[in-house]
């Protein structure tokens, strides 16, 4: 049964439609589906009342509210039980004053971890990694990030990649290495020698006609 | 269930839900309403309508007659 399900499993890839799921969670049973129209932050912790991840539960937390602000939502997942999740929200609210603003998925009998491929059975056989899909308003996986057991996330980067895809669709630009919001971005390459030759007269921050840059 | 307690009773965010489908509403509509974000509306609606407590009709929502005494409580 688990070699079946690790088996049927697979990293799903950029620019596919996310793969669909029911799942209990703590905010009850919710789908994929339900997010249409929001972007998704979908991730996945090793286990509940583990250090690492209650840190990082502490940061999706803080980073919630900006979250919100880009339209965007969180729904976390491993394959404790939701009383498990309710047991450790709780704890995690008791001990630091934190409410845990986001669902998360009890995926016991790993059905979503499989479909996601959240499980790399070189680092663990029965917990999930550090996983961290970013799934657009459509429902089109557009980003993926995968971190050990040992280290955890790094919420700035989370923001980060979700602000420059954002710009990204809306501008119709790509975000050079380390972009922030507020610096250049990058005007996508020509692909004919004519616009090739064009570019360079358009006004843009050049080093050559394939790399220009420009304010938005 | 996150609407209905396991004793049979709506919790607080069912009741806001099913307090904001006196008319036909769209998901939308109600999570403007009430303040709670769309995804869990949209799986209320579904736990709701499971429950015979709403009906869905051309992708508005409106809570039945059951909807209605169980509102009242």
């Amino acid at each position: 049964m688990e070699e079946d399900i690790e088996s049927k499993g697979g990293l799903p890839l950029i620019g596919d439609p996310a793969p669909e799921f029911e799942a209990v969670t703590t905010f009850g049973t919710l789908r994929l589906e339900d997010y249409r129209g929001s972007w998704l932050i979908l991730f996945s912790h090793p286990a509940d009342f583990t250090p690492v991840c209650t840190t990082e539960f502490i940061a999706f937390t803080e980073i919630y509210e900006e979250l919100k602000k880009r339209n965007a939502e969180l729904l976390g997942l491993s394959v404790d039980s939701v009383s498990s999740h309710i047991a450790w929200v709780r704890n995690i609210e008791e001990k630091l004053g934190i409410k845990i603003p986001f669902p998360i998925i009890a995926d016991l009998n790993r059905e979503v971890a499989s479909k996601y491929g959240m499980i790399h059975p070189g680092e663990s056989r029965t917990e999930t990694v550090r996983c961290v899909f970013i799934i657009d308003p459509e429902g089109i996986l557009r980003a993926m990030l995968y971190y050990p057991l040992t280290n955890g996330r790094n919420m700035d980067e989370i923001l980060r990649l979700l602000d420059a895809m954002q710009t990204s669709d809306e501008h119709k630009v790509a975000t050079p290495a380390n972009w922030r919001p507020g610096d250049k971005v990058v005007v996508p390459p020509p692909n004919t020698q004519e616009m090739a030759e064009e570019r360079m007269k358009e006004g843009y921050e050049c080093v050559d006609w394939y790399l220009c840059k420009k304010d938005l | 269930m996150s609407c209905i307690t396991p004793d049979g009773k709506l919790t607080e965010s069912a009741k806001k839900i099913l307090g904001a489908t006196k008319d036909l509403t769209t998901p939308e509509e109600i999570s403007k309403v009430t303040g709670i974000p769309l995804f869990r509306v949209r799986s209320s609606l579904r736990e709701l309508g499971d429950a015979g407590l709403l009906e869905k009709i051309d992708g508005k929502f409106r809570r039945t007659v059951s909807g209605e005494e169980k509102l009242k409580g």
